[in-house]
């Protein structure tokens, strides 16, 4: 009979287990020290060429007079758009589909379009504008067909977000709210959507600082790359942070590339804010709950 | 097998002066007691007495918890259950234990028995299936799942799922068998099955199980301990045979509580 | 209880957003589809692959044969996979099971911070530091190595987080029961945690598989874009992605039907994932 671990059979278990942990942390720290290279080595490349000029500068031929104005003042352009595109649209359908859509063949049917859209290359997207915004439309180059692209990028991701947060707010509140005579529209309004907004937020600024690092959409629409002027209204031509970045990438010389990496510290700075303002309203939202 | 019959009435465990905190709170404090060897041990008492912490101390399974001290003397036989180079992973051979919810591993029903029993140096294939068999018929599977041994385990009714899981504890020919109200998920007549089932043991291994069905305690066990919390943590008010403590208990907490006063 | 009749207005703008949403997919297939016509009408979309070479802007004799885009587009992708899939699963497991609770806050925030980092960072960065590295075992740099590290490094956040919070769903009786069973801690998580978790396990590949197929920057800025069929890990290839990328801009007529039809042929990919996503899913429901 043989039920029973042997000694020694025990310590060599023990020694593969602590190996493994081993190995599992090294690979962990890995990834960590992975990371930090990536940011020291942008942060040594582009900190000496990151100053006040830099950002108050138009593009140029010379590397030392460079800067990043017109697309940083693009992206906030382009993103401000895409927002007040996207967001009622997607906030609004999402009410729909968790609120009065009935569960049914079509409701599936959505469920699995929504995971499809998500799944689209952003590529695709990108010839989807140049074909119907720019060309088919007829509005050009501009900020806004930019915007228009990657409003319909963005939009799944905000639907599933808003979807989330509505199904997360309690039945009993819209049962209450029911039994006190409200139609469903008044219920939605004044007790669903403000127990919602903290989460939707969070979901809409997630979904837009992700829009804020999308390339490829925006260099198929055709962001130029040399601008020389700020955009006055949304059917000018612009840039943006990260078409400036891959244009300067993509050049040869060594200047261009330091270029490159202070233009990713400026567009990891903004992504940082956003996320920043999101961990803030989720932080407030908890607090306020409890 | 482990035969009870020879070294009867014994303690199969015992445990001095058993005190256990998550943090700096108490779950229960100084619990001495003996668990009679080849007997039915009930520990009754109301919720969040530590009766649950108490019965997964005895196999060392509080150790996954980190904020959990335990502190005091737990022995098994001559093992000493506490001690930091008792090797738990053959002390829980010794000592199997079942919880509220039957909780099968989601591949085959014949692996749920081969995984553990690998584990413990059973190797030969001849020698898996004939346990496997030996346990699944001692809790009155085998003829429900001989034909579909190779489907997954989470297809079973839950009661069928729970005495799955009595049996892959059986396979491991455990000394003792912990449960902890392993009826409380089940309906009526599944649970019904699992407590025959426990009563045909009887005998065969110490069984210490947890029950808030006085009912219950009163039908199968053979001892009762009663836990009560205060503002202190759990404690052990009163322990005796099961007829003792139901019809003439010596605290009058106890007797409350068997009369359904509290709880 | 039912609540009282509504505004129609509200409703229905609430539903045409909803519907517009919607027809978004549908949009986006059939103008795909419309825009390949030509080409698929006049050569066939089989010629993508039948045909040797790709000169899909000759005027006397268009070939459009997109094989060494195809080929590298699937290597990439399933190269990435390969590389990135092992080491999430066991960074998961790691951070699940053996890191000490503060370790396990830092390591999510120090990923969830790169899953947020844009394609383009990590573009720059392999250009700069990868591609180098790599020149010097074997010339030119940019090449399918470059492609699979980069893509690598930016869907391992994602396979890492979608793991760990599958495995943080399992049960917790599961691996009290496991261990109740004297079972040892590695043979309870690979045995029987990780396994109970394969499906949540098999969506998270396939979501970063999509994810890779679907880079284009990225790998713009490393694979070197060559088109021809690569025979080593260090010869320059372009992906489908990036051909459209690099041609879209000045391409007509049979020439940019040619690109939709390569994009029509990266949807139907990207398809079959979600279609083997929903597939898991709905099994784990019933």
């Amino acid at each position: 009979m043989s039920l029973g671990t042997s000694d020694s059979n025990l310590t060599a278990r023990r020694r593969k287990a602590a190996a493994f942990r081993w190995s599992c942390a090294a690979l962990t720290s890995a990834t960590i020290v992975l990371l930090a290279i990536l940011i020291f080595h942008v942060c040594k490349q582009g900190l000496a060429w990151l100053d006040w000029d830099f950002l108050t500068s138009f593009q140029s031929s010379r590397p030392e007079n460079a800067g990043i104005k017109p697309a940083l003042v693009g992206t906030l352009w382009l993103i401000s758009l895409t927002a007040c595109i996207a967001v009622p649209v997607g906030v609004a359908a999402a009410i729909y589909l968790e609120e009065y859509a009935r569960p049914s063949r079509l409701n599936t049917l959505i469920e699995v379009n929504l995971a499809n859209l998500a799944g689209v290359p952003s590529i695709v997207y990108g010839i989807l504008g140049l074909a119907i915004f720019v060309r088919g439309l007829g509005l050009d180059r501009s900020i806004l067909s930019g915007a228009l692209t990657m409003a319909l990028l963005v939009l799944p991701v905000i639907i599933m977000a808003s979807r989330e947060a509505i199904r997360a707010v309690p039945p009993s509140l819209r049962q209450a709210s029911f039994a006190l005579g409200a139609t469903q529209w008044e219920t939605i309004r004044h007790h669903v959507l403000p127990s919602a907004l903290p989460g939707i937020l969070t979901g809409v600024i997630l979904a837009l600082s992700r829009a804020i690092g999308e390339t490829a959409p925006l260099v198929m629409v055709g962001a130029a790359t040399y601008v020389t002027f700020l955009p006055d209204g949304p059917m000018d031509s612009f840039t943006a942070l990260p078409i400036q970045i891959f244009n300067w990438a993509s050049r040869p010389q060594a200047e261009f590339e330091k270029l490159a990496a202070a233009g990713i510290i400026v567009l990891l700075a903004v992504l940082l804010v956003m996320n920043g303002v999101a961990v803030f309203i989720r932080h407030r939202s908890r607090k306020g709950v409890s | 097998m482990n035969s009870c019959a020879d070294d009867c009435p014994c303690a199969a465990m015992t445990t001095e002066k058993l005190t256990l905190h998550y943090g700096a709170t108490a779950a229960f404090r100084d619990v001495s007691l003996e668990i009679p060897r080849c007997e039915i041990t009930a520990l009754i008492g109301p919720s969040g007495c530590g009766k649950t912490s108490f019965l997964s101390s005895l196999n060392r399974l509080t150790d996954l918890v980190p904020s959990c001290r335990v502190t005091g003397r737990i022995t098994l036989g001559d093992l000493e259950v506490l001690a930091p180079d008792t090797n738990v992973v053959a002390l829980r051979r010794r000592i199997g234990m079942i919880f509220q919810k039957p909780n099968p591993f989601a591949f085959s029903i014949a692996k749920n028995f081969a995984l553990p029993l690998r584990e413990h140096g059973v190797r030969e294939h001849a020698e898996i299936e004939q346990r496997t068999e030996a346990a699944l018929r001692d809790v009155g599977l085998w003829d429900e799942v001989r034909d579909r041994l190779r489907r997954s385990a989470r297809t079973l009714s839950g009661g069928q799922q729970q005495r799955l899981c009595l049996a892959r504890a059986l396979a491991l020919e455990p000394e003792v068998l912990l449960l902890d109200e392993p009826c409380s998920a089940l309906d009526p007549i599944s649970s019904a099955k699992v407590e025959d089932h426990l009563q045909s043991l009887k005998g065969r291994f110490t069984v210490v199980i947890v029950t808030h069905n006085l009912a219950q305690a009163r039908r199968i066990a053979d001892r009762v301990v009663f836990f009560w919390a205060d503002e202190s943590g759990g404690r052990v008010v009163e322990s005796g045979p099961v007829d003792a403590l139901f019809e003439d208990a010596i605290d009058p907490l106890t007797q409350a509580y068997v009369r359904g006063q509290h709880g | 209880m039912t609540p009282r009749s509504d505004r129609p207005v509200a409703l229905f703008v609430l539903r045409s957003c909803a519907l517009g949403t919607i027809t978004i997919l549908v949009l986006i297939v059939a103008f795909v589809v419309g825009e390949s016509v030509d080409v698929l009408r006049n050569a066939g979309l089989s010629r993508l692959w039948t045909d040797p070479t790709w000169h899909p802007a000759s005027k006397t004799n268009p070939t459009f044969g997109a094989v060494p885009m195809i080929v590298g587009t699937l290597f990439a992708t399933a190269g990435a996979v390969v590389v990135a899939l092992p080491l999430g699963l066991l960074c998961a497991v790691f951070v699940n099971y053996h890191a000490t609770h503060t370790l396990r806050r830092l390591v999510n925030g120090v990923i969830e911070l790169l899953a947020g980092i844009p394609s383009v960072v990590y573009g720059l960065w392999g250009l700069t530091t990868l591609v180098p590295i790599i020149a010097m075992i074997r010339g030119p740099g940019t090449s399918l190595l470059a492609g699979i590290l980069v893509l690598a490094l930016m869907i391992l956040p994602t396979i890492v987080l979608l793991i760990d919070q599958a495995l943080r769903e399992q049960p917790a009786e599961l691996a009290l029961s496991a261990a109740a069973l004297g079972l040892s801690k590695s043979r309870i998580i690979w045995s029987v945690l990780v396994p109970s978790a394969w499906r949540s396990i098999g969506t998270a590949s396939l979501l970063a598989t999509a994810r890779a197929l679907g880079e284009t920057m990225a790998v713009l800025l490393v694979c070197g874009n060559a088109i021809k069929t690569p025979t080593s890990l260090f010869d320059s290839v372009r992906t489908l992605t990036a051909n459209i990328a690099l041609e879209m801009a000045y391409a007509m007529d049979t020439h940019r039907s040619a690109l939709f039809a390569s994009g029509l042929l990266l949807l139907g990919l990207v398809g079959l994932l979600i279609a083997g996503i929903e597939l898991l899913e709905r099994r784990v429901r019933t």
